[in-house]
Order: structure tokens, then sequence, then C-alpha cells
């Protein structure tokens, strides 16, 4: 990867409605390129989507969300690799990781309540063979996530006009 | 006009001092609503959360008592170490370096020290706000260099040989440079070093804006032969770590003069408070990873503002350093002042008119790219709406009758 591909998902990765203008305004490049780049990088997957962060709270949606401590028993030349896709595949999973330390897997859920979360967790993730065992977390608040902190009050409090 | 009584008590050094060009702004400002603020000489940044918890964690130890009159030696030591790993300089961390309230204290400090009744400090025009009155205050006379969008806002050598008199004894410096966003190149700067040893100068360089330089790299006067022992470098946390209001610079030099000027310090100020210290020290021990990715931020945000003046067809030279631009609207047919308050008025978008500056400001607006890339665009978008009402077409710089043509039949509007 080269510095100025690095550049760009640095400024994407924070500020995903950017355009190939403004940022190769930025980067004091040629829009062509950085247009060319961009693709490229959507294509080889690098770019793997753009989302939006919302705080459903705001708009008065419930929302319910759990960590599931997950155990499973690794098979034969696959690992923790086909238990797991069986898991994520489902869309209530919203992510998911492999873990070092007491459990395997962390599933983080998102539903419209806790019985639907607890409904897809004993009787679709339990189920599922090679699942040793599951551990439900609910989520009380969200103070923070992919590095934007959900009320964060630092609003601009500088003068309007300073020397 | 007649004066009141009590107006009649205050000294006239201070009675003179011109009310200040930013002041008058402000006012007009605070009164209006969904304004976009171009117009802030501090970073958008808040200070970096490390730096905010060791603060914290200072208070909860008890650190709430005076310090030493030059201040922390543990500071001291860092910012030695920080000069000598930057710029090969070196300075003893015991008698060299003073810990102050700011830039803004160190360099009130070194005028007093230095200067007797009409002695004459060169200040390169246009230049930052406090220059001038510190010199009155101190008893000297302020001369300037005035320098233009021509050369790139730099001073050259002969013009200060040329503005010596027998009476000059400093002579200040400020690069990267607020307003302009200036750079001196390093040959030109080892001339005007030149000139200063052979006249016998004592340079103050206030480099606060050292760690923001995005062309080139930053010459530290000191740095430059024969310069070490006749220069009092200005250096601060405000600017690089987003530090403003913690109020913490320092000054280093030559012993005798950072001995006088930590007289003046101990009796007026006492120490730097030691929780601004305190942050201090956390900053120059883990902020460069954070310091360097602002200094990212702020260059990205440079092309943009520099693009967006050349979309306008509003000159504009590319600033080297600090986050500053300062293009030339005179070219509207408007003087500084004229711009920015209609500016101000019809698309709700602050800058500090170039006069504030002084006179050689005169025709430019300091536009401050420490702002979001949201506000900054935005803008940007009313600027162009404005510029073009003026009479400005995009790309093309405008001929002087143009203008006054486009301004005769009213586009300009309310004027
Ligand atoms: C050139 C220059 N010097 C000094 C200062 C003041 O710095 P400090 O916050 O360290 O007093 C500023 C702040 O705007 C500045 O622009």
């Amino acid at each position: 990867m080269n510095n100025v591909e690095k550049e760009v998902l640095e400024l994407l990765e924070n500020n995903a409605r950017l355009t190939a203008e403004e940022i190769a305004v930025m980067l004091n490049a040629d829009a062509a390129e950085i247009k060319r780049i961009i693709r490229e990088l959507e294509d080889r997957k690098a770019i793997l989507g753009y989302i939006t962060l919302v705080n459903w709270e705001k708009v008065g949606e419930e929302k319910v969300s759990a960590l599931i401590e997950v155990r499973i028993t690794p098979q034969r030349d696959v690992g923790f690799d086909a238990v797991a896709e069986r898991i994520y595949r489902f869309p209530e999973v919203r992510s998911m990781r492999l873990m070092s330390g007491t459990y395997d897997l962390a599933v983080f859920l998102e539903g419209r309540s806790m019985r639907e979360i607890s409904n897809f967790v004993s009787t679709k993730l339990a189920t599922i063979e090679g699942v040793v065992s599951t551990t439900t977390h609910f989520v009380l608040k969200a103070y923070k996530q992919d590095g934007v902190i959900m009320e964060d009050g630092e609003e601009d409090r500088r003068l309007v006009i300073s020397p | 006009m007649t004066m009141s009584k009590w107006a009649q008590r205050i000294n006239p050094a201070v009675q003179n001092i011109p009310p200040s060009g930013i002041r008058k702004f402000f006012d007009l400002v605070a009164e209006m609503k969904g304004v976009i603020s171009l117009g802030v000489g501090e970073p958008d940044f808040v200070t970096p959360w490390h730096i905010r918890e060791a603060c914290i964690y200072s208070l909860e130890k008890g650190y709430t008592m005076y310090t030493s009159n030059w201040g922390l030696l543990e500071l001291r030591e860092a910012v030695a170490a920080e000069l000598q790993n930057t710029y090969n300089v070196q300075y003893n961390p015991r008698n060299e370096i003073l810990i102050t309230v700011g830039v803004s204290e160190a360099l009130d400090l070194a005028m007093r020290a230095l200067l007797q009744p009409g002695d004459e400090v060169l200040i390169p025009e246009p230049s930052y706000v406090s220059y001038a009155p510190c010199t009155t205050l101190a008893g000297g006379k302020p001369v300037f260099l005035p320098t233009s969008l021509d050369n790139g806002f730099q001073i050259s050598a002969d013009q200060v040989r040329a503005a010596i008199t027998p009476n000059t004894r400093v002579l200040l410096l400020c690069y990267p440079n607020n307003p302009t966003g200036a750079v001196m190149e390093r040959e030109e700067l080892a001339r005007i070093a030149e000139v200063a040893v052979e006249h016998d100068l004592v340079v103050i360089s206030d480099e606060i804006y050292d760690r923001l330089t995005y062309v080139g790299q930053h010459t530290c006067m000191s740095s430059l032969p024969g310069m070490q022992e006749r220069t009092i470098l200005l250096n601060g946390f405000s600017k690089a770590y987003a530090m403003t209001g913690w109020r913490v610079g320092y000054a280093a030099g030559n012993p005798d003069f950072i001995g006088a000027m930590t007289k003046i310090h101990q009796y007026s100020m006492l120490c730097t408070p030691i929780t601004g210290q305190m942050a201090a020290l956390e900053a120059l021990k883990n902020g460069r990873a954070g310091m360097r990715r602002m200094v990212e931020h702020y260059n990205r945000r440079r092309h943009l503002v520099v693009q967006a003046f050349k979309d306008m067809g509003v000159p504009c030279f590319e600033p080297g350093g600090a986050f500053y631009a300062f293009p030339q609207v005179s070219v509207t047919g408007l003087s500084s002042e004229q711009f920015a308050e209609e500016l101000l008025k019809q698309e709700q978008v602050a800058l500090v008119p170039g006069n504030a500056f002084g006179k050689s400001g005169e025709g430019f607006v300091r536009v401050s790219y420490a702002a979001s890339i949201d506000d900054l665009s935005e803008a940007f978008r009313r600027m162009a709406r404005f510029v073009r009402r003026c009479g400005v077409r995009p790309r093309v710089i405008s001929a002087p009758s143009q203008i006054s043509a486009a301004r005769q039949e009213g586009i300009c509007q309310t004027l």
C-alpha cells in the first residue's frame, strides 16, 4: 500500500462523505487519480462499505443490543471458522470476533426487544452444532462506538474572534 | 474631545495605545446568529485527552502549590531536551530556560528586560497584534518592516539593514507568521542573522508556530551561527498541542537575558500555574504523535483553503505554516474592514481584517483554517457568492476598471 492510498483510507474512515475532489485538494493530488484509487480500493474490498453511525435513541427508536460470549468446539482442518460462519451469516449478528481468553466468539446482536434477542440465542445460536455454551450480556448504555462518543458535550467553545 | 477626570489619571503610554482592531470586530460578531467563524487564532481541537487526564491526576495527587520562579525543573529539562533533539541547540535547564504564562508573558518580559526609552525594535508587518503595544509599554519604539504578497510576506536582510538606526536594539521575528502564514527560507534567515551580528542586535524570535510548518523545514533562529547568545527564543504549547487556555510557554536564551526576565517574572507573576505546567510536561513526554496528527489535519485544510481562493479568483499566496491564509480581498474593490464587515453582514462569515495586523495588512483578510472541513466548505461557498456579487470573476483576477464598473452597477450591495 502506498502513502496516498493510506491517506485516502484514513480520510474516508473518518468521514465517508468526502468527495474525491475534496480529498484530491486536501492531499494535493489529481482528482481523477483519487477516483481511480478509491475505485480500486473498493474492487479489492479494502473498502468494504460506507455506513452511517446512527444514534437511534435520538429518534425514539427502541433497540436492544447484547454481547454474547460463545464457546465453541473447533473442528478438524477448519478450526473455528465453519461454526463461526453459521453464526455470523444471521443478519441479527451486527459484529463478531474470535477472542483469546475464556470464551471464543464475541457476538454482538441487535434486536427490537430483549425477548427477540433471547429467542434468537436460545433457538438459533445455542442450538448450532459445535456451540458449547453461551453467556448473554445486555447492553445498558452505549458511550462510544467506532471512535465516536455518543453524547459528546465538547462543542466549539472558542471565542468567535481572537488574535 | 475632553477626557474624564479619571481618564486623565491613566498613564499616557497606556492611554495612547489604539484600541485593538480585533476587539471592534468581536463586538460586531457577538450580536449575530448563524455565524461561521474563520476568525479564530487558536486550534479547533480540544487539548488531547491524555494531557487533560494527566492534569486531573496531578490535581488528585495534590499538585496545587507554587513552583520555582523558573518553572518546574522537570519541565525545563523536557523543554531543553526537546530543543536539543529538534534543532540541536543546547540550553541549560537551570539558568537558560524560563517557563512563562504563554509566549505572551515571555514577549512582555523580554521587551521589559531589554528596552530603554527610545530603543527601536524592528518588527515585520503585518504582524501579531501584541508586538507593537508590548514594545511601546516597555518604553521602546516599534519600527515596522513592511512585507507584501510579492515577496511572500518575508523580510529580507537588506530590508533589515536599511531600517537600522543608532537606536535599533532588537529585531523581532515571527515565522511561521501570524497573520500571513509565511515562513522564512533558511538562506535569507542566515543573511539576516549576519546583519544582526554585524549591528549587534538582539533577536526575539517568536517560534510558537514552528511545529505547524508544512513547506520545507523550520529553522530555529538560535541554531544559526552566532545567534544562540543573542537570541531570545520564545515558544509554547498553545498552538502545537492545542493548549491555548492552559497559558504555558517558555523563553530560552543566555543566562543574563533569562536571569533578567526571571527577575521581572518573579515579582510580577511569581510562577506559571503548576496545573498548566503539569499538563505541558505530559504534552512533551507523550504528545508527539497526537501533535503530528493535528498538523496533518491543518495541512489538508490548508490545501482546501488555497484552492478555494484560487477558484474564487482572489489572489492568495500559499501559506507555508501556522493555520492562516491571507488572501488579497482588495480585488473586490473593498477595504479590509469593509470586506470583513460586509461579508459578516451579508453571509455571516467572520474573519479578521488584515489592517488589524498593521498598515501593510490593508487589502487583505486573515482566514483561519483551524475549523472543521464542513465549516470551511460552507464558509467558502458563502464567500464565493459574496465575492461574485462584488464583481470578481472566478479564476480570473479582475482588472481594477472592471471592479469599479461592477460597483457602479450596484452589484456589490449596500455600498
Ligand atoms: C504569533 C503569536 N505569538 C504569541 C501568541 C500567544 O501565545 P500564548 O498563548 O503562548 O501566549 C500567539 C497567539 O495567537 C501568536 O499568534
